[in-house]
């Protein structure tokens, strides 16, 4: 062993300089995104000066000063906290009860052949449903509070997350069940450390998208008539032609979708350490 | 007179075939297994060994014909049966010692106790260092030791393995060969060994069943005349493993060829 290394010590470069070789290239990678986003803004802010109208197309320090206004001196509706905390517990409820729904039925589903088969049209068909124009009927059965939003967030996420449950609850080996019944366990055990966990990566997959969903359903629920919240933010600016502000809220929405983006990978790199690393784990998007 | 583990009388079993009609895996199939004994199954690739397995594990119901185990006839998983499967079936998501203490765990045994056991049989295996690791992290032949601890920790009085080592490589296959020899040693527990390989066959069992081609039926049951403990390796070059290797080989080599005319007629 010790022969093997040192021979490829001296064809190889050695572990210090490959860590250092990474190092730079990572500095690289960044030092062009920056550069990147900077390019962008600069021409952005210097053509909306002297060539394209900035009533229509906005500014970058526009935006920038909108955004200071809003988390200084607050918005039209009162303190910008209060629209962020407003959206996200909309967006974070719809999330949690669309996801549980999504996984419990997805698994029950995935798990038995006859009550699969009698729900396919059914949900061939709820799934064919525009689900945003849903939010108008929300409004309806629920008035212009929190609820209402809730609920259309929850039929995004619902969807999103109940495909990839019945997947992977239909694709669980055959084998690990089989072996797991000679071992004892009963129906339930079963379901509960054979069926959850191997599907557990089908569903990861689908919670990442998922609470984007939720985000908008959140968001154009508010649209659709709210008093308070992001999407109520976006809407008014659009009403009074401040580009600016429709920016400044994508940009806050934004935000928070990254962050729950970053919970979920934590959580998701927390419960599926079995795994082994995926090939070419670098180069995700 | 003893009372066999196992009996199958005259079991049959049938599968919808994948273009309309049924395929029949085993025909009439006869076969007893005395108590602490280890019989290896041998026959052509893909004659319907395994069929039988699952018959005498109840994760199959015999189309016909009967299924005894210890003179009570198979409706569900009979207890007491281990079952060590071709591919791997260890949990992923578990570590070793999770996957060993899996067994009593579903039979209601506490986790601390379940723990206990599985930590003595997971050094029994040979694998007292790796306890924590997961399946992903362990050598194909680590995995099969792993399996074989997580059926043995509940101590089953048959042992119903399906061609567990025929993955491996040829240096590992023997040394797990050996180390199954010597943890069924002191169990007691009547092993149904299913293979193609005969050598493994003979040099593993007391009893081997030659089976014929599709659909599978018994042929021929030789005693195999060698002494335990064996060296799996050593015992191969004995004039005494080389005439009864000749006898067997002798009936099942015209099941083999069989099998491959079938094969080439079907391809």
């Amino acid at each position: 062993m010790s022969v093997d290394t040192q021979s490829t010590v001296d064809t190889q470069p050695s572990g210090d300089t490959v860590v250092r070789r990474r190092r730079t290239r990572r500095g690289l990678v960044w030092l062009v995104r920056v550069a990147a986003v900077v390019v962008w803004l600069v021409s952005w802010e210097l053509s909306a000066r002297y060539w394209i109208d900035p009533f229509y197309y906005s500014m970058p320090s526009k935006i920038a000063g909108r955004l200071v206004d809003w988390f200084t001196k607050g918005t039209a509706f009162g303190s910008i906290w209060t629209q962020i905390a407003v959206t996200l517990e909309e967006a974070v409820l719809g999330f949690v009860i669309g996801a549980i729904a999504g996984v419990v039925l997805g698994i029950v589903l995935g798990r038995s052949r006859f009550l699969a088969d009698v729900a396919a049209p059914f949900i061939k068909a709820a799934n064919a449903v525009p689900r945003i124009v849903l939010a108008s009927l929300f409004i309806i059965w629920f008035g212009l509070g929190m609820s209402s939003k809730v609920a259309t967030a929850m039929v995004l996420v619902f969807f999103a997350v109940f495909f990839n449950a019945f997947q992977g609850a239909r694709e669980v080996d055959r084998n690990l069940i089989d072996n797991a019944r000679i071992l004892g366990a009963s129906r339930l055990s079963l379901l509960r450390t054979i069926v959850v966990p191997s599907a557990t990566s089908w569903i990861f997959a689908s919670l990442h998208s998922a609470f984007g969903f939720a985000l908008i359903g959140a968001v154009v629920g508010e649209f659709t008539g709210a008093d308070k919240g992001l999407g109520l933010l976006i809407n008014n600016a659009q009403g009074t032609f401040d580009a600016a502000g429709i920016y400044a809220g994508m940009i806050i929405t934004t935000v928070l979708a990254l962050g729950a983006e970053w919970l979920i990978s934590t959580a998701e790199k927390r419960l599926l350490r079995w795994r082994p690393p995926a090939a070419g784990a670098d180069a995700q998007i | 007179m003893t009372t066999p583990v196992i009996e199958l009388r005259g079991a049959t079993k049938r599968f919808p075939a994948a273009g309309g009609g049924t395929h029949t895996a085993v025909r009439e199939l006869t076969l007893t297994v005395e108590p602490g004994e280890f019989v290896a199954v041998v026959g052509p690739t893909g004659c319907g060994k395994s069929t039988t397995l699952s018959l005498v594990s109840g994760l199959e119901p015999a189309s016909s014909g009967e299924v005894l185990v210890r003179g009570t006839p198979v409706r569900q998983i009979p207890t007491g049966v281990g079952y060590m499967f071709q591919s791997d079936a260890i949990l992923p998501w578990r570590s070793v010692l999770d996957n060993v203490a899996a067994g009593p765990r579903y039979r209601g045994v506490t986790k601390r106790e379940a723990r206990q056991q599985a930590h003595a049989w997971v050094e029994r295996v040979g694998l007292a260092g790796f306890a924590r690791y997961y399946p992903h992290q362990l050598s194909g032949g680590m995995r099969k030791r792993v399996a074989l601890a997580q059926t043995l920790v509940n101590e089953p009085e048959i042992l119903l393995m399906d061609e567990p080592f025929s993955a491996l490589d040829v240096q590992t296959r023997a040394l797990m060969q050996d180390e199954l020899l010597r943890l069924w040693a002191g169990t007691g527990a009547a092993v149904v060994f299913v293979t193609h390989d005969l050598e493994e066959a003979i040099a593993l069992a007391d009893t081997v069943v030659v089976m014929t081609a599709s659909p599978a039926t018994v042929k021929d049951t030789f005693r195999v005349p060698l002494d335990r403990p064996r060296d799996v390796e050593e015992v191969r070059l004995t004039p005494a493993f080389l005439e009864i290797y000749r006898e067997v080989w002798e009936s099942l080599r015209t099941e083999v060829a069989k099998a491959r005319e079938e094969a080439s007629r079907v391809g």
